[in-house]
């Protein structure tokens, strides 16, 4: 017996189910008005922005402030941070994947601790390991004469410490999916180790390297917390875009706008270039 | 240790996988094909990674032209990139991001040889190969079986004084199978050093293998040439693989009493104790009612348990004492009327029975 009454299925939709198969795909209502909710509290304030850009004038808004050395200290940090990991970030996720030891774990928890720890709090924590009385930095002042805070050096290690660990989970997952069928393969063809991961290994996983690498300079390139906290703000040294923006908004709001729209131009690059990656089921492989 | 075996492969090992142990041992002569047969979950492919040096053996030592390269009571091992092995992969395993050229060029690389020195070295195997017109093609390109000579090719170029083929047929389908199987021959004939070739398909074994080993449960259940496994099959297996009915019984000079119910009559050749006999279903005739006996023959009622059609007849399964495949034409099936709970008579000659002893291990 047909409990319901018939309802309209218009030809279009009737195509759609024969082709695809499946029930209806019309969202119910109690699901549909949160999502619109959150839906357009995502998307309006970046509509706010562009309907208050100084859209007339912003190329005077921008060289009217600091913006071009912001600029150019972001760029140049948020490469060098990202270049960084990959030297170092890379092996370490190899050893997190590949090998095991005591205190594996432990140093994996350890290792992803900045992906959720506050970046003040890693601020303040490279503050007493690297500042002039920190445990470290104590010594590579007195033996060196070498002073890490407020030094666009601080601003890479501080953006190093929170990007790095997007770099080493994304590269870490691509390892363990990554058919090791293959290194095997590569191991009978009489390659050593070391030639294994160069020829074999790193090509499988290019994809995530690159989705990876991308992820942690576009973290890097946002870093306010640490860098601040680290760093400081000093004009053409060590004040990034995020933190020329912030101050920008007390003295010069129009600045602030177009300082924000490059960034908001930059991160549409960077999610363009990873949409193959991210954006198709959101998989880490 | 023979002088044969110190220039081939000399394995006396065992290797313990989680619960499976493998525990075998055999030598494989320069230039021998060696077919290893076996169920799923035999330890054929765990013999192949031992010997390749993918996994260590627990026990035992394996010897690859005169030197040790896995002892496990010594404690030497020589990893896999040190031993001269070429192992083709059941799916081939070539570099996607690669080219076929830097596929087989990949080896003599990776060996220490120049970048120039690779590179013709490769092309002379994409020569001898008929590869050089898909040198410049990357491997998601490739049909099956040019894939397959690919990953040959990718094996050959290294040079290696063994060479490990997984199934390397079977990722292929059965039309390009044969003529792929023909090169392969081909191409093992020229190899000089000894070959193992695992596969599950018994035809595969008896065209391409020289001198075969059947693997079951981790254990050699039975050696020797292709056409000595498929005349005398040592296990349930293998009768089923070439297609025999294998029958376990006592010999006592002309008849065999079958440990599963049943007697056969045989020639009188002075056997005694534990046989096997093997039947061709073909041999064996089926009949509406009891046959005139006669001393040479044998002959026994059997119910119909099920038909099954092959390309141009029809095997019963039939039940009784002892149970038996048979072939029958089509056309018989209609005139006997034959079909599930049918009770029939079967008859077979003492002459069409194989009957033979088998120690495990040994050719009999």
């Amino acid at each position: 017996m047909v409990t319901s009454t018939p309802s309209r299925l218009t030809p279009r939709e009737r195509a759609r189910r024969a082709a695809r198969g499946g029930v209806s795909r019309s969202v119910p209502a109690p699901l549909l008005v949160p999502a619109l909710i959150a839906a357009g509290f995502l998307v309006l304030p970046l509509v706010g922005l562009l309907i208050r850009a100084p859209w007339r004038h912003l190329g005077a808004a921008l060289s009217g402030s600091d913006a071009t050395q912001a600029l150019i200290l972001s760029l140049w940090t948020a490469s060098a941070s990202t270049a960084i990991s990959l030297v170092i970030g890379v092996p370490l996720a190899w050893v997190l994947a590949r090998s095991s030891f005591p205190g594996q774990r432990l140093l994996r928890a350890l290792v992803t601790l900045p992906l959720v720890l506050p970046p003040v709090v890693g601020g303040v924590a490279l503050l007493l390991a690297f500042g002039r009385t920190g445990f470290l930095g104590r010594y590579l002042d007195s033996w060196f004469g070498l002073t890490i805070p407020f030094t666009p050096i601080a601003v890479v290690m501080a953006e190093t410490f929170v990007a790095m660990p997007f770099l080493i989970i994304t590269v870490e997952g691509a390892l363990r999916s990554a058919d090791q069928g293959f290194e095997e393969a590569a191991a009978t063809l009489g390659a050593k180790r070391m030639t294994v991961f160069r020829r074999v290994t790193v090509p499988l996983i290019a994809p995530s390297l690159g989705a990876g690498a991308v992820l942690c300079w576009a973290r890097a390139l946002g870093e306010f917390g640490a860098t601040i906290t680290f760093a400081g703000s000093f004009p053409g040294q060590t004040e990034t875009m995020p933190i020329a923006v912030y101050y920008a908004l007390e003295t010069n709001p129009d600045a602030a706008i177009a300082l924000s729209l490059v960034l908001l131009l930059v991160s549409i690059v960077v999610l363009v270039s990873l949409r193959d990656h991210w954006m198709r089921g959101g998989s880490v492989s | 240790m023979t002088h044969e075996g110190s220039e081939g492969l000399v394995v006396d090992a065992e290797v313990r996988r989680g619960s499976f142990l493998l525990a075998v041992s055999f030598t494989a002569a320069p230039g021998q094909v060696l077919g290893l047969l076996g169920p799923n979950g035999a330890g054929k492919s765990t013999l192949l990674s031992a010997v390749a040096g993918l996994t260590p053996a627990s026990a035992g030592r394996i010897t690859l032209a005169g030197q040790v390269v896995d002892d496990a009571d010594a404690g030497t091992f020589v990893e896999a990139s040190g031993r001269p092995v070429g192992f083709v992969f059941q799916n081939y395993r070539l570099f996607p991001y690669l080219t076929v050229a830097e596929n087989v060029a990949f080896s003599p690389r990776a060996r220490g040889m120049g970048r120039r020195a690779a590179r013709s070295m490769a092309s002379h195997w994409l020569d001898r190969l008929r590869l050089t017109d898909l040198a410049g093609r990357k491997p998601g390109q490739l049909s099956g079986g040019q894939a397959q000579r690919v990953a040959l090719a990718r094996a050959l170029a290294g040079q290696p004084a063994l060479l490990l083929l997984d199934e390397p047929l079977s990722a292929l389908d059965a039309g390009t199978r044969l003529d792929v199987q023909t090169e392969l021959k081909r191409h093992l004939a020229d190899f000089a050093g000894p070959c193992l070739l695992v596969t599950h398909d018994p035809l595969e074994a008896l065209v391409l293998a020289d001198q075969l080993i059947v693997l079951e449960g981790g254990r050699i259940v039975q050696e020797g040439t292709p056409a000595h496994v498929a005349r005398q099959p040592a296990t349930e297996y293998v009768a089923k693989l070439v297609g025999l009915n294998l029958y376990a019984g006592q010999a006592n000079d002309s008849e065999v009493v079958l440990s599963g119910g049943g007697t056969f009559v045989i020639p009188d050749q002075g056997q005694h104790g534990d046989v096997l006999v093997a039947v061709r279903p073909s041999a064996v005739v089926v009949s509406s009612q009891r046959p005139q006996r006669s001393s040479a023959r044998n002959t026994w009622p059997a119910n119909v348990a099920g038909l099954t059609l092959l390309a141009d007849r029809v095997r019963l399964s039939l039940e009784g004492q002892p149970s038996a495949l048979v072939d029958v034409t089509p056309a018989a099936v209609a005139e006997l009327s034959l079909g599930p709970g049918r009770e029939v008579w079967l008859t077979v000659k003492a002459t069409d029975l194989e009957v033979y002893t088998h120690a495990e291990g040994q050719p009999a």
